[in-house]
């Protein structure tokens, strides 16, 4: 459904994605780990047109993603991004945000699309909050809207940037919770995150990422329990055992 | 005659200026905010020959004396061809001289929102011209309208500029009467007056529109 064909980025002189490429098929959840400045974001973000690439091929069900055609906003809308800094929109509340989409992009009607919004927000466990401005939710609820308003798209597929990252370890939880009943319904997901937990028990395949290329793939049982390279699993023993 | 009896005697003369400067500032502000907008939003598409022709134009026009440039309109334009009215040719050079400082007012206001939120509008699959309407404009105008308030005051002010290009607006009639009369003390009190009059419920305005914003 998505694929990344040798894509090739650099900032200037500094070259941080140095030929990458993957597939995800249509229900799987891929989950890229790997330390900062890997290139892990930029991926990402080069796979909903927020920055260009160089070189390669980025395909969403065949249609090459170019930021600079007009065709990228009608992408956009089959692949919807959470960002780790939620990203809402202030002025407005939270039903506001997730209808937002559905009527000034997809031209949904109001009130359907009211209907829509309120379901979702409950079912992310926020039933309670539909008038609450942003400013007034905790970041784990703020993000919680945000999946909301990325899942009112009704995409293919979500992109997810370290989700959690931004959060105070105890609302880490209710986002992943949020994430893992999504991936049980089906979504095709990407998700960049450093939450091991997470992609152990979620994903279908690990990526592992370091230098702007892809070191190591497979199965999470396979990348996280038994890494083979030993960048892995240098990396990996970093994240688990911290202090040593 | 004591100050008021003179005073009831120019004031109707007066209130006659009084009228072509609410004219001339509130067309100015009206053709200021609209190219000031255009400036601005050229400035923010990043098309670089938009962004060039926005920012050559607002630093040319800050570098140049209003009074010059007002003088450039109504005194050099006939000369190729371009015959403006005072008045037209008031508005006009008061509305290009404010553009330029209303632009960096609305430029600023616009980067003052966050970037995260203008991807999080493009990730959604809105256009930049529904992120200006939808996310934009909605919040930079919070921070825009106490500046703005600021520059109707000054705008209101620099009319009396339009004076040296013979509009008869109140600076002008004041100095028309206080020359057949040389009563200098009661005319120049009047006039001051009566801009203080219209101005200070602008600043009580934008003073308040300050305290809303900044406790939101």
């Amino acid at each position: 459904m998505i694929q990344v064909q040798d894509i090739h980025k650099s900032f200037g002189t500094l070259n941080v994605i140095k030929g990458v490429s993957f597939e995800v098929n249509k229900g799987e959840v891929v989950c890229i780990i790997g330390p900062s400045g890997s290139g892990k974001s930029t991926i990402l973000r080069c796979i909903n047109g927020l920055e260009t690439y160089q070189r390669g091929a980025i395909l969403i069900e065949g249609a090459k993603v170019d930021p600079a055609d007009r065709s990228i906003t009608n992408l956009r809308t089959q692949v919807s991004m959470v960002f780790q800094r939620f990203n809402l929109f202030p002025h407005r509340t939270a039903l506001e945000n997730v209808m937002e989409g559905p009527v000034f992009v997809k031209k949904t009607a109001p009130t359907q699309a009211r209907d829509q919004a309120a379901a979702l927000l409950d079912k992310v466990g926020l039933g309670d909050k539909l008038d609450t401005y942003p400013g007034k939710l905790s970041g784990g609820q703020q993000q919680r809207v945000a999946i909301a308003r990325a899942l009112a798209m009704q995409p293919k597929a979500i992109l997810f940037d370290e989700p959690t990252s931004a959060l105070d370890p105890e609302l880490v939880g209710e986002v992943l919770t949020v994430m893992r009943d999504v991936a049980a319904e089906g979504m095709t997901m990407v998700v960049v995150t450093h939450e091991m937990e997470f992609a152990r028990a979620v994903a279908d395949r690990v990526l592992f990422l370091e230098g702007g290329v892809i070191v190591e793939q497979g199965p999470p049982q396979d990348v996280l329990r038994n890494p083979r390279h030993p960048r892995t699993q240098d990396f990996l023993h970093r994240v688990i055992h911290p202090m040593e | 005659m004591g100050f008021w009896e003179r005073a009831a005697d120019y004031v109707p003369l007066l209130l006659q200026g009084v009228w072509l400067t609410l004219i001339v500032t509130f067309l100015s502000v009206a053709l200021s905010t609209l190219l000031g907008f255009l400036w601005a939003v050229m400035a923010w598409t990043r098309h670089p020959v938009l962004v060039a022709i926005s920012r050559g134009f607002v630093t040319i026009i800050r570098g140049i004396p209003i009074i010059v440039q007002l003088f450039y309109i109504y005194f050099v334009m006939p000369e190729i061809g371009i015959n403006l009215t005072a008045m037209q040719a008031g508005i006009i050079g008061l509305g290009i001289a404010y553009s330029a400082y209303q632009a960096e007012n609305f430029r600023a206001g616009i980067e003052a929102i966050d970037k995260g939120q203008i991807e999080a509008a493009h990730s959604i699959g809105m256009t930049d011209q529904l992120v200006m309407r939808r996310v934009i404009l909605p919040q930079a105008i919070r921070i825009v309208l106490p500046p703005f308030g600021n520059t109707i005051i000054m705008i209101l002010k620099d009319s009396s500029l339009v004076s040296t290009i013979t509009v008869a607006e109140l600076t002008r009639q004041g100095q028309l009467i206080a020359a057949s009369t040389f009563d200098n003390m009661t005319v120049f009190t009047l006039v001051a007056l009566i801009y203080l009059a219209l101005s200070l419920p602008l600043t009580f305005l934008t003073r308040h529109l300050e305290k809303r914003y900044s406790q939101a």
